[in-house]
């Protein structure tokens, strides 16, 4: 056997990459997806609480949300999820009864998220012109109202893209739960794909794997690009009908 | 338009300071319901920050502000500023909104008009200002003389018994001023109750009832605008009106 013929066998063996895909697209996918969007809905919550906290003017709010950011930004990922999920594991099991790595799983990931979309949810908030704050108080709104109607709206629309962004690593670092310890029927893409790499001694299941994870981060990409041109160059217009008369006026003159 | 019962404002001894910078140095201000009072003056002289003080978006270190005689600095200010309509040099249109949408926001959630009355106000007052058939446009597909237009009717839309326009036409291209102008012009005839800080000196000579000069945070002159223009007491506002004039 020449040395291509082994790569191609152990990066393509598409018996093994069939023979993992039931379980791929019945266990690893929706184990994924749901890791993903709880922790993401969660850090969005929480990402834009701390974002208002953090331009509060209240120091001990700003405080609060500066600590949080630092740390749960600061710290590798893996180390998040290995000290909530083992250091809460035994007490949440003493409380619910519950086995399922999951809450912990997600609030790991959560705190992660929000700590990053924190970040990026204050920067557009504080991109948007002073001014529009001033229009809305001038108008008789309050604070409050001022940022949640006109404010935080076209904060969070510039930082659309990054938000994005931030899914995508969020559907990624989803593969780490696995460091808490998973049964059969919890295992997320990553897992399932490992799990039977190790079990057959070849790698075409992790390609596998590696290829739904990219079935779902590739289109966000596209997203984040099709969000940011709109962003940037806005929705197409009609030309004014000014407009039009004036390029077919020029069109008389030729 | 409905006539407005009530909006005499006054200004007694405003005094503010950022840090060590003494921006105003106790300003008096009086103006009279249904009258114009221009604030004219250099740069940096402070008569931006007066407006902002007058309605409390800035509250002042010392002094009172009071509206029809009674003094309003122990009400709540948001209540005080739907009193008082603000026209901006940068208009500060809500972008994310349609022009319809800006003009009927403060009416849906402070007015709590229904979506329909909401609706029919704002267009009314969309007429007034000549920009009806863009009620369904965002703002940046405007011209920026239409969206200063907006931006009145977005104030007016709230029935404020004082108008303050901040340096409104600075920001517009020359062949814009004048129907901005001329819109303010209307409203001050129609017997608004209005301070306009301006750099347009024909206008404040020509529409204004009274005429403040203010330089380095203190009114240096004030009067009717003959006695201003024509007959300037102080050397600063001589030499002012020369650079500008």
């Amino acid at each position: 056997m020449d040395a291509l013929e082994q790569l191609g066998k152990t990066f393509f063996d598409w018996e093994a990459m069939a023979a993992v895909l039931p379980d791929l697209l019945t266990v690893g996918l929706p184990n994924t997806l749901m890791l993903a969007l709880a922790s993401g809905i969660i850090g969005t919550v929480v990402g834009m609480v701390l974002a208002i906290m953090g331009i509060s003017r209240n120091r001990v709010l700003r405080w609060i949300a500066r600590i949080y950011t630092d740390i749960f930004r600061g710290l590798p990922a893996v180390v998040i999820i290995l000290l909530i999920g083992l250091g809460l594991g035994p007490i949440l099991r003493q409380i619910t009864g519950s086995t399922s790595p999951y809450p912990l799983g997600i609030l790991a990931l959560s705190l992660i998220a929000s700590a990053y979309i924190g970040e990026i949810f204050r920067s557009g908030i504080q991109s948007v012109e002073k001014g529009q704050l001033e229009a809305s108080r001038a108008l008789g709104f309050s604070y409050s109202s001022s940022m949640q109607l006109v404010v935080v709206p076209q904060g969070v629309r510039r930082v659309l893209p990054a938000l994005v962004n931030q899914f995508i690593s969020l559907i990624k670092e989803s593969s780490l739960i696995y460091f808490i310890g998973l049964v059969a029927s919890e295992r997320e893409l990553f897992r399932v794909g490992n799990d039977a790499a190790s079990n057959t001694g070849n790698l075409s299941p992790l390609i596998a794997a590696g290829v739904l994870y990219l079935c779902l981060t590739i289109p966000l990409t596209h997203l984040v690009n099709f969000i940011d041109n709109r962003l940037r160059v806005g929705k197409k217009q009609k030309p004014e009908p000014d407009e039009l008369a004036a390029r077919i006026g020029e069109g008389a003159k030729a | 338009m409905t006539t407005i019962e009530s909006g005499t404002l006054t200004g007694q001894n405003l005094h503010l300071s950022f840090g060590t910078n003494h921006v105003l140095r106790g300003i008096d201000l009086h103006v009279e319901q249904g009258t114009t009072a221009s604030v004219i003056g250099p740069s940096g002289s402070g008569k931006s920050t007066l407006l902002r003080v007058l309605n409390r978006l800035i509250e002042p270190d010392e002094g009172d502000i009071l509206l029809d005689g009674r003094s309003v600095l122990k009400d709540n200010p948001d209540e005080l500023r739907r009193r008082i309509g603000m026209v901006f040099q940068q208009f500060n249109l809500f972008p994310h909104k349609t022009v319809l949408e800006n003009v009927s926001l403060a009416l849906r959630k402070l007015r709590r008009m229904s979506a329909g009355e909401a609706r029919e106000k704002a267009l009314a007052q969309l007429d007034l200002v000549g920009l009806r058939h863009k009620a369904d446009v965002r703002p940046g597909n405007l011209s920026g003389g239409q969206q200063q237009r907006v931006a009145i009717a977005r104030a007016l839309a709230m029935d404020p018994e004082v108008m303050f326009f901040d340096e409104a036409t600075s920001a517009l291209d020359p062949e814009l001023v004048k129907g901005v102008l001329a819109l303010m012009a209307d409203l001050a005839t129609a017997g608004m109750t209005m301070v306009v800080v301006t750099h347009e000196m024909g206008f404040s000579r020509n529409v204004s009832d009274t005429v403040t000069f203010m330089d380095g945070g203190v009114v240096v002159e004030s009067g009717p605008p003959a006695a201003i223009f024509d007959d300037a007491q102080t050397p600063r506002l001589r030499s002012f009106l020369s650079d500008v004039l």
